[in-house]
């Protein structure tokens, strides 16, 4: 094929989300010299991000301390959380949401001038920092017109990374799909950085948007990087039937109740682990609470299954009004239901991964000079279950950290072989080249995607059962055989995302692989991973990492220690 | 809740390699009844006619990305409803933008437009994370947080009728946030602000149409914002005339 065009930069940052724009910033901060790549799918502001709503967890009030934020979320995590990392997280937490203070975020305020926090689940006192309920825009809408003030962090938007470039072992820069010219361009930089979310559409019925393909994750796995603790999938306990939007967490931390068919605050009267805590216990045991009143006849039909109320009534016009107005808006758009007026139908919907690509604390994979962070990476701050509000902070902990090492890494690189690298990205350019509208017929993408989802979503549920799971591999490795003949026929250049959707497949192939294998070999229950077959924790021979290697014949699982400290693995109980 | 019904969507062709000018082509959609105009998109292009383009992401009304014009109308997609429209829909680009194909507008130029307002918090002095957050009183943040709310979905753009004869005009979301950043009490940056909007083709080109904040999904009302900016900027520059150094003595 013709010439690529090549771009060079002292870091390329993969995903223009919270973490993305973060490391961006920490980088430009840390060097006045150097330059960064911004290559994003879409344009930043419309990354997933955008959707988070109830808030930010940091420890701001004087009856609150970081010992007690770090106790919570190692507890949340079912104490596969590591501690070392999870200590950094609670220390820095409050520097981060003040620094985005500085930089214009509008957090909701006390009439003291100081600002709010409200109560989330799992969360001993209240802790979680907000902007009414739409946290997460404005957070990235701060970071993005924040980092409009940075020459030195140039955009490349809506270019799709479609490979990792690797000389010598060290990871050398991406090839990106330039979705609105077809043109494959190269970024050379000696540190690359994946900030791409999660993958929540692996399964049918989920809060993300459709760009939360996994695409950071398989580019890390395909490399041989691997991936940790992917069996760990969170269900919000809280999603639209239907459509799967979420309503926040924030909902309950108002004084939100969850009732089943019978009116009954089931939560309060029947013991499903959560204790005083009541709606305000963890997002794995509220949704298993939900699953089991529905399999008990107490759910309500409808026309997308069956679901239980999540009841504001009481809370009050003004006080929804004030603090959750985007909850109001949604209910009534989506489901036709005020919240002032009516009970909110509501069931659980996979939100969120705990598991990604395996890094350290700065962010730092086993390739040399690839980091991530945020939901793609797996920092191990979250374990086997994240606590509402911990993962916008996370994006900004440790985005800023994995920016500051990247640039300590790209200083002391050499400038790498543009020839060879060339050369990979005129490869990739035949490749996309190849399969844009290379075959009518064959596979239908829709039918594949479905067939994913139907897998995923049977085998890797709330709950889980050997067989289930067994059966979910194997069909998981059926559509990715079958998508080897996937029929792609938009043979255009111009802004062709049949082709993007076709790689964002394969991703979340790949993907959904890792969380099958790494959840058959979890053979014990321990946070999101609920196995009716082994229904109890086995710290004896669980209490460790999974992780999930890339092969062509299929995966190779290992595992690693987690990290333990001061707080001494014990029943879960609230 | 559940009921379908057929409904034939006329949807807006392009392909700058292909076509000259824009066609259209007619596909027929069986419509659940809570669907909104992008779930017929998504269908089309599920299980009709793959080379469709279109941008979407959240489906919850908050990332921007889906912003069309339905019948005339500038819509963000995901949040309009089918149910309010008879048989036949026509789906558009959204107007006064260049398109790049289908249903895709280009944006560079309101990234452009973006910037020019400073888009963020301005200081002399910049205060340190030790220091700990400024002080904002509950009615210092309701004066800007509504100006905040823009999601640069765009539909004003596609709305305002100077934007369709003047196409630099600075038009309605990036005014709204440079005014939301003059009026939010963390900020010292007004000054500079002013000065561009003081320019040619910015606040003082509003023709007070309003068509913009009648639009907005996100109840912004940039039309307020451009009012307010065009009167702070007119006692900006009254103020740089009676005091010395441009109104920033000390």
């Amino acid at each position: 094929m013709g010439v690529v065009e090549v771009i060079r930069h002292d870091v390329v940052i993969v995903g223009g989300g919270g973490a993305g724009l973060r490391a961006a910033i920490a980088a430009v901060e840390a060097d006045p010299k150097i330059t960064i790549a911004l290559v994003s799918k879409v344009y930043p502001m419309r990354s997933h991000t955008v959707s988070a709503e109830g808030g930010a967890a940091a420890v701001a009030r004087p009856d609150d301390s970081i010992e007690m934020h770090g106790y919570d979320t190692v507890k949340g995590s079912d104490f596969l959380g590591d501690q070392d990392v999870i200590q950094y997280f609670v220390e820095e937490a409050p520097k981060e949401l003040t620094r985005l203070e500085h930089w214009g975020c509008p957090w909701s305020r006390n009439e003291d001038g100081t600002v709010a926090t409200r109560a989330f689940g799992g969360m001993t006192t209240k802790r979680t920092w907000f902007a009414a309920d739409k946290v997460g825009f404005h957070m990235l809408h701060t970071l993005f017109q924040h980092s409009l003030r940075f020459e030195r962090i140039v955009r490349y938007d809506e270019h799709f990374v479609s490979k990792l470039l690797i000389e010598n072992g060290a990871v050398r820069g991406v090839a990106a799909l330039d979705i609105r010219t077809g043109n494959v361009r190269v970024f050379i930089a000696p540190a690359v950085i994946l900030t791409t979310g999660g993958a929540g559409k692996i399964f049918p019925f989920t809060t993300n948007g459709t760009i939360k393909t996994g695409d950071g994750m398989a580019l890390a796995y395909r490399t041989g990087v691997p991936l940790k603790d992917m069996e760990f999938v969170q269900y919000h306990p809280t999603g639209l039937p239907g459509t799967g939007i979420l309503i926040t967490e924030a909902a309950r931390g108002e004084g939100g109740y969850l009732l089943n068919r019978e009116g009954e605050r089931f939560l309060t009267t029947r013991d499903y682990g959560v204790g005083q805590k009541a709606e305000l216990g963890p997002r794995d045991m509220i949704s298993r609470a939900i699953i089991q009143e529905v399999e008990a006849g107490r759910g309500i039909e409808g026309p997308y299954g069956e679901y239980v109320h999540l009841d504001l009534r009481h809370v009050g016009a003004d006080k929804i009004n004030q603090r959750l107005p985007f909850v109001r808006e949604l209910a009534k758009t989506y489901v036709g239901v005020d919240p002032v007026e009516q009970p909110i139908p509501i069931r659980p919907v996979v939100h969120y991964m705990m598991g990604g690509v395996d890094t350290n604390m700065d962010g730092a994979t086993l390739l040399p000079g690839l980091f991530a962070a945020g939901e793609t990476a797996c920092v191990s701050l979250n374990g086997a279950n994240r606590l509402g509000s911990n993962s916008l902070t996370e994006c900004l902990v440790f985005g800023a950290r994995a920016g500051q090492a990247a640039v300590k890494v790209a200083r002391g690189a050499g400038a790498g072989n543009e020839a060879v690298l060339r050369r990979q990205g005129e490869e990739e350019q035949a490749r996309l080249d190849a399969l844009r509208g290379r075959r009518k017929g064959g596979e239908r993408m829709s039918v594949l995607r479905n067939a994913m989802n139907a897998a995923m979503e049977r085998g890797c549920g709330v709950y889980r059962d050997q067989n289930g799971m067994r059966a979910t591999v194997q069909e998981i490795a059926q559509v990715k055989g079958r998508y080897a003949d996937l029929g792609l026929s938009d043979a255009s250049r111009v802004f062709n995302t049949e082709l993007v959707q076709a790689l964002e497949l394969g991703n979340m192939l790949d993907v959904a692989e890792a969380v099958a294998h790494a959840a058959l070999a979890r053979k014990e229950s321990r946070g999101a991973h609920s196995c009716r077959d082994y229904k109890t924790r086995d710290d004896q021979n669980f209490l460790h990492h999974s992780l999930v290697y890339f092969g062509a014949a299929g995966p190779r699982l290992d595992k690693k220690a987690a990290t333990l400290g001061c707080w001494v693995p014990e029943e879960r109980k609230y | 809740m559940s009921e379908t019904e057929t409904k034939t969507f006329v949807v807006t062709r392009f392909d700058p390699d292909r076509h000259a000018e824009p066609t259209t082509q007619s596909y027929e959609v069986p419509v659940r009844s809570d669907w909104k105009v992008l779930d017929a998109l998504n269908y089309i292009k599920d299980e009709i006619d793959p080379t469709l383009s279109h941008r979407w992401s959240c489906r919850m009304a908050v990332c921007g990305s889906c912003g069309m014009n339905v019948n005339g109308q500038p819509k963000l997609t995901c949040k309009d409803s089918l149910a309010q429209y008879g048989d036949s829909v026509r789906v558009e680009p959204l107007a006064n933008f260049p398109v790049i194909r289908d249903l895709v507008v280009e944006l560079e130029g309101f990234l452009e437009k973006f910037k020019q307002v400073k888009p963020w918090i301005i200081r002399a002095k910049e205060k340190a994370v030790t220091e700990g957050t400024y002080s904002q009183s509950p009615e210092e943040l309701e004066a800007f947080r509504q100006f905040s709310m823009c999601i640069n979905c765009m539909l004003c753009y596609a709305a305002c009728p100077v934007v369709a004869n003047e196409p630099d005009f600075l038009g309605p979301a990036a005014i709204a946030i440079g005014h939301r950043y003059n009026i939010d009490s963390r900020d010292e940056g007004a000054h500079e602000r002013n000065q561009v909007f003081r320019g040619e083709g910015t606040v003082f080109s509003c023709s007070y149409a309003n068509e913009c904040s009648e639009v907005c999904p996100k109840h912004v009302d940039p039309a307020a914002a451009i009012n307010q900016a065009k009167f702070m900027a007119v006692l900006d520059w009254a103020q740089s005339l009676v005091l010395p150094r441009g109104g920033e003595e000390k």
